[in-house]
């Protein structure tokens, strides 16, 4: 009998990320970090909404950003009107009132896209995403146009003596939603109606034949992941004070599932992962590079074709490995494939960056790269970086065989050591 | 003594072509009813037919009297009919338990909860842990449903199948695939898993059909050419004729040789 009425191991991992969660700010200090884990937390809450449609029920949506964005315009005529003194609520409170927004939007939009399964339901998905955009800037009134509806945070009375004006006290706020959302929807997965949504994702004809509709079964999962998508909305209302088309656009939804695809679907924790992944490109890449988009693009292809279980599973599958006292024999073998990738990537960065640097109109051709200073009309560097990406990519090619031959052989013993 | 299943003049055709014609077939309840014919006659289609898999073309089908023709499958499930598939149809990448967890869930109340925490479920784990013993797979509780053997998949199957204690079960070639003693124990788990219930199965197997059913059902050609006991079929010159001699001859081709 396994039942344990305690899991020790889990209490340990959820205060682990309770203490992230306090200390983080003190420890990546100054705003432009703030600003990052602040939506970390909010796309962590988001992707982690999305994966209980694509990691736990088998449901690709398209269309996610429609219950995110939904719920993030009701938060901010919300909190307008709180504002104006219509009525009041605590800002605290506010991803509540986005949440609601959010499961609402998943009831009536969910009962059409969960209809169907698989491929058919990504297609509705996309065209209930493309219709609600539509409809946004059909309705300026409401949705403020393409410049969106602006708001203020810091209004009515202070919460326990906290206006939420500050970053941090933002931060804090989004920190508390996050764990909580974070732990809530790890109890959903936990319940009868989580179980059945991963049988109906593996198996819906069997499902069905165990008593269960499976088109209600993957409703519910769509409209409680809504619920929780309008709730991140409502965070990222109050943190950038301003809502427009862009979050319920089809590039919010596919940021979303980027995210989520990178840190791992087949995982709970995939998509914290995934978050934090993404948010660094978006934010700090993309401080340095115009071409971030290209490198998440490139990252993303990557990961599909040689981790489809996203950075989750690489982690995990070392963990046999780990325990066993055999990772000291991969060590060299990953050190050498990681230097070969370093290599090819530099060569990468230099020409991708050159290509930028010539394709925009006017723009000084010169550039600093790894400390060094050259023309990108000059040939040199283009040969350097060219020779640099081949030369990675052939040495990543044996390198990979080694880890790969190595890997093999360790995974074999631990088979056979298993079996006896 | 009362009918578990009742069809009548059962029709089934996919476009232009006719499987099923006019089918009218009882199974009483408690009996132990095989379905035979040769391959193409239709029995597999009048499993989905029962299930809810298929529409029909034409025809009523009752179970217990009340009408479920063209119910949804988890419909007819919830009205006490539960059914295994040819081709095993299990969860594979969930364990043993989690897959005999899943045929409990709805038939316990549990349904589309999502407030009750699933390892908590006293009542639900008593109960997929009996059929986990019944079906020979205790020791095996936690292992990928996807990595057992054969034998121990269909096993598994038969386990999901009864797990909701549906009273009527529908076993689609249960030894398919399997060696001699693999399906002698799967007749004995057959036998003692649907005690008291009303079983129907398909069956290539005469050995296993002869030794396990009460009443026979003779399928050819998408009509019942006769129903009986095991006795009255074997006697029976049209079935003799039409599949058991047929096959009869086809076993002593195939064993020629060898012997």
């Amino acid at each position: 009998m396994n039942y344990q009425p305690l899991n020790l191991g889990r209490w340990i991992i959820w205060s682990a990320a309770a203490l992230l969660f306090l200390v983080a700010p003190h420890v990546f200090k100054g705003g432009f970090a703030l600003t990052m884990l602040t939506q970390m937390g909010t796309l962590i809450i988001f992707a982690l909404s999305y994966n209980m449609l694509l990691g736990q029920g088998g449901m690709l949506s398209f269309g996610h950003a429609v219950y995110s964005g939904l719920g993030a315009y009701a938060a901010v005529h919300v909190l307008n009107f709180v504002g104006k003194g219509v009525f009041t609520i605590p800002v605290p409170l506010l991803p509540l009132v986005g949440g609601a927004a959010g499961l609402f939007f998943g009831v009536l939009f969910g009962y059409v896209t969960t209809k169907r399964a698989g491929t058919t339901f990504a297609l509705i998905s996309l065209g209930i995403g493309e219709m609600v955009f539509a409809c946004v800037l059909m309705f300026p009134g409401f949705f403020g146009g393409e410049a969106g509806v602006s708001t203020n945070r810091v209004v009515g009375q202070p919460f326990l003596g906290l206006t939420f004006g500050p970053a941090l006290q933002v931060y804090y706020l989004v920190a508390i939603w996050c764990f909580l959302c974070m732990a809530a929807m790890f109890a959903l997965t936990q319940t009868p109606l989580g179980r059945m949504a991963n049988a109906v994702r593996d198996n819906p004809e069997r499902a069905e034949f165990v008593g269960y509709n499976t088109q209600h079964v993957r409703f519910l999962q769509l409209v409680l992941a809504s619920f929780f998508a309008g709730v991140s909305g409502a965070l990222s209302c109050i943190n950038f004070e301003i809502v427009s088309a862009e979050n319920v656009s089809a590039i919010r939804s596919g940021g979303v599932l980027l995210a989520t695809f990178i840190g791992g679907v087949p995982f709970f924790f995939g998509p914290i992962i995934g978050s934090v992944v993404f948010i660094f490109f978006v934010v700090a890449l993309s401080g340095f590079t115009k071409a971030w988009l290209l490198y998440l693009g490139l990252f993303f292809v990557l990961m599909v074709v040689y981790a489809p279980g996203g950075i989750a599973s690489l982690i995990l599958m070392q963990f046999p490995v780990i325990r066993a006292g055999r990772w000291r024999e991969l060590a060299l073998p990953y050190a050498l494939a990681a230097l070969c990738a370093l290599l090819a990537l530099s060569g990468l960065i230099g020409i991708v960056e050159m290509v930028y640097r010539l394709s925009e109109q006017g723009a000084n051709t010169s550039l600093t790269l790894l400390g060094l200073s050259f023309d990108a009309r000059s040939a040199p560097p283009w040969f350097v970086f060219a020779a640099m990406l081949a030369a990675g990519l052939a040495a990543l090619r044996v390198a990979a065989r080694r880890v790969d031959a190595r890997w093999g052989a360790i995974q074999l013993e631990l088979q056979a050591k298993a079996a006896s | 003594m009362k009918n578990a299943i009742a069809l009548q003049e059962v029709h089934k055709s996919f476009g232009t072509t006719r499987i099923i014609l006019g089918v009218s077939l009882e199974i009483r309840e408690g009996e132990r009813h095989a379905i035979i014919g040769p391959n193409g006659a239709g029995k597999s289609t009048l499993f989905n037919l029962i299930s809810g898999r298929y529409q029909l073309s034409a025809g009523r089908i009752l179970l217990h009297d009340a009408d479920i023709t063209n119910l949804a499958p988890y419909e007819i499930n919830r009205k006490g009919l539960s059914r295994s598939f040819q081709v095993t149809n299990i969860f594979h990448n969930m364990s043993v338990y989690e897959n005999l967890r899943c045929g409990v869930l709805w038939s316990a109340g549990y349904r589309y909860s999502f407030w009750h925490r699933v390892a908590g479920l006293q009542d639900v784990r008593r109960r997929a842990e009996q059929v986990m013993e019944q079906i020979g797979l205790g020791r095996r509780r936690d292992t990928l449903a996807g990595t057992l053997t054969y034998a121990e998949q269909r096993a598994l199957e038969i386990g999901i199948t009864i797990a909701g204690g549906a009273d009527v079960i529908l076993l689609d070639e249960p030894t398919a695939g399997m060696s001699r003693s693999e399906a002698t124990r799967v007749v004995e788990l057959v036998r003692t898993v649907t005690q008291g219930k009303t079983l129907v199965m398909v069956e290539h197997d005469m050995g296993v059909v002869f030794d396990l059913a009460d009443r026979i059902s003779v399928l050819v050609y998408g009509e019942v050419l006769a129903t009986g006991t095991p006795e009255e079929i074997r006697a029976n010159p049209a079935v003799q004729e039409a599949y058991l001699g047929a096959l009869h001859k086809e076993t002593a081709a195939a064993d020629g040789p060898h012997a």
